[in-house]
């Protein structure tokens, strides 16, 4: 038996001796976890959202009017290039407009072939040449005869920018607290288990035992907490968000025309940043406990 | 002055007190029994003579010099201990198991450590065992290699904490014989023992303890053979059916 099998085989034999006070410990680390993951989660998420619209930001989408014919739409365009700001226009006819959403609805976009009529206008897309100046483009555009709507997406950025924002600082400040107290929950679970080896720790150490061989075993068990936690959290967050893609994600993509981050695309980051952080903690927390009882 | 000296040892587990003022010293070259029944507090002097337990009061001297927390690691490799398990490490070979502690904490070179491991081994009848692990011997078998990883740290004197108790009837003669062949050539043993026999034939002196304290000290042939104190006659009555 090598020393590192001796090792592992005391660790599991000491998460066996203290079963329940294990099972606790990896249960609130699970716990968590499963916040942080849903944070985690929830930003990815919003980020994503905000990106796709940050890609339309330079664009002011100008919306005619029903009844607008050809020539009204070449009156409105003319009137448009003469913005000062616009780099370029681009016409979209009410069939590419359709066609364009039922891209981007993907899988569901036959929920639009039932459509008797085409409900979307003729639009323009207006390029403009700064980012800055796009309120002022968008302000004249609105006043121009035979535009019917104009819609850029400023407003909406900077509130998702401020979510996303606060998502970050949320989820740095919750995992602080969390990563803190997960210490010191193993650090707990570890010392009552050190504590109840006490005696054969002295023994082992008067019988020359290294510190090191003394501490693998400890070090080992909070490292397995950390693994397990990471493995049942990852497993849970899983679960939870492709029940969340299976009820609201038709309907989330319906209403803002992206769709969630699908679950996969996100496992595997969970389960190697927790892994990492569980088996941090456990090092942190167990070489913490023990470090008095090798001090003796 | 005598080798060790114990001077109002007094040790409690929270509450409870197990030692209540222990006065003892030890001879070089002496043996010393401890008898008593279970709770007696006798293991729990051993382990605080070689401070495995802090004291909770008291002093205890070797050679003069007071054992304290700062000294303790010095004067451990003066006193060597033989536990009641073995405590072997499972993952070592016999000979790992007697060269571990010299080479660790007397910081002495593998060659030399395993020199003496092997004379060691011979010496307790083991030469065949050297390379075999803890798991393939019989439990007298494990306890002779304990004693001599503790002889491998050339103690001044060892503590035999029980060394017979966890082990078949059959193989506690073959642990005595060890330890009778170690009191003969002059080590300073203290031994806390249920072998009755054994603390006759081989103590310089036994004492007899009993709810933390000494209740009767002296030889093997009066504290055995004709005890005076109640508590005494009648535990030994009981052990010596």
């Amino acid at each position: 038996m090598s020393r590192v099998t001796y090792s592992i085989k005391e660790s599991f034999s000491q998460m066996w001796r203290n079963k329940g006070m294990y099972f606790t410990t990896i249960a609130a680390m699970t716990a968590m976890m499963l916040i942080l993951g849903l944070f985690f989660v929830a930003f990815v998420n919003v980020n994503m959202f905000t990106q796709e619209i940050e890609k339309d930001y330079n664009v002011i989408q100008v919306y005619m009017g029903e009844k607008n014919d050809d020539v009204a739409n070449q009156e409105v365009q003319q009137q448009l290039q003469a913005i000062t700001g616009v780099d370029s226009l681009e016409f979209v006819s009410k069939d590419q407009a359709l066609q364009n959403l039922k891209e981007r609805w993907g899988d569901n976009a036959y929920l639009l072939d039932n459509l008797k009529t085409n409900p979307l206008p003729d639009s323009f897309m207006v390029y403009v040449n700064d980012k800055d100046s796009a309120s002022t483009v968008a302000n004249q555009a609105s006043s121009i005869t035979g535009v019917d709507d104009v819609v850029f997406y400023q407003d909406t950025i900077d509130k998702l920018a401020k979510v996303t924002h606060f998502i970050e600082v949320g989820s740095m400040v919750c995992m602080i607290f969390l990563v803190v107290v997960s210490i010191i929950i193993v650090a707990n679970t570890i010392k009552l288990t050190v504590f109840n080896k006490a005696k054969e720790i002295g023994i082992m150490k008067y019988l020359g035992a290294t510190d090191s061989f003394v501490r693998a075993p400890f070090v080992l068990s909070g490292m397995f907490i950390g693994l397990f936690s990471a493995l049942i959290s990852t497993g849970l967050i899983y679960f939870i968000y492709t029940k969340i893609i299976e009820v609201l994600g038709t309907d989330i993509a319906k209403i803002v025309s992206v769709s969630l981050v699908p679950a996969m695309d996100l496992v595997g980051f969970i389960l190697a940043t927790f892994a990492g952080l569980g088996v941090g903690i456990g090092i942190i927390g167990s070489f913490i406990s023990i470090a008095r009882f090798l001090r003796k | 002055m005598s080798m060790i000296e114990v001077k109002g040892l007094k040790k409690s587990f929270g509450d409870l007190e197990v030692l209540k003022g222990i006065d003892q010293d030890v001879e070089k070259g002496e043996v010393l029994c401890i008898i008593g029944p279970s709770g007696s507090g006798k293991s729990t002097m051993i382990r605080c003579i070689n401070h495995l337990e802090k004291p909770t009061a008291g002093e205890i001297y070797l050679d003069g010099e007071l054992i304290t927390e700062e000294n303790i690691d010095k004067i451990r490799t003066k006193m060597g201990m033989v536990f009641q398990s073995f405590n072997l490490f499972p993952h070592k070979s016999v000979l790992e198991n007697l060269t571990i502690g010299p080479m660790n904490v007397k910081g002495v070179k593998q060659e030399e450590a395993e020199k003496k491991a092997h004379k060691l081994l011979k010496r307790v009848g083991l030469s065949d065992k050297a390379n075999e692990f803890p798991r393939n011997l019989s439990g007298g078998q494990q306890q002779r290699v304990a004693i001599a990883r503790a002889l491998a740290m050339d103690p001044e004197v060892i503590l035999f904490d029980e060394p017979t108790s966890a082990l078949d009837p059959e193989m506690v003669g073959e642990v005595l014989d060890v330890m009778k062949a170690l009191a003969n050539e002059g080590m300073t043993m203290i031994v806390v023992t249920h072998e009755m026999g054994f603390a006759k034939e081989v103590a310089d002196k036994v004492i007899f303890m009993d709810g933390g304290y000494i209740v009767e000290e002296g030889a093997p042939k009066d504290v055995i053979g004709n005890p005076q104190q109640p508590r005494t006659q009648d535990f030994l009555s009981k052990v010596l059916v």
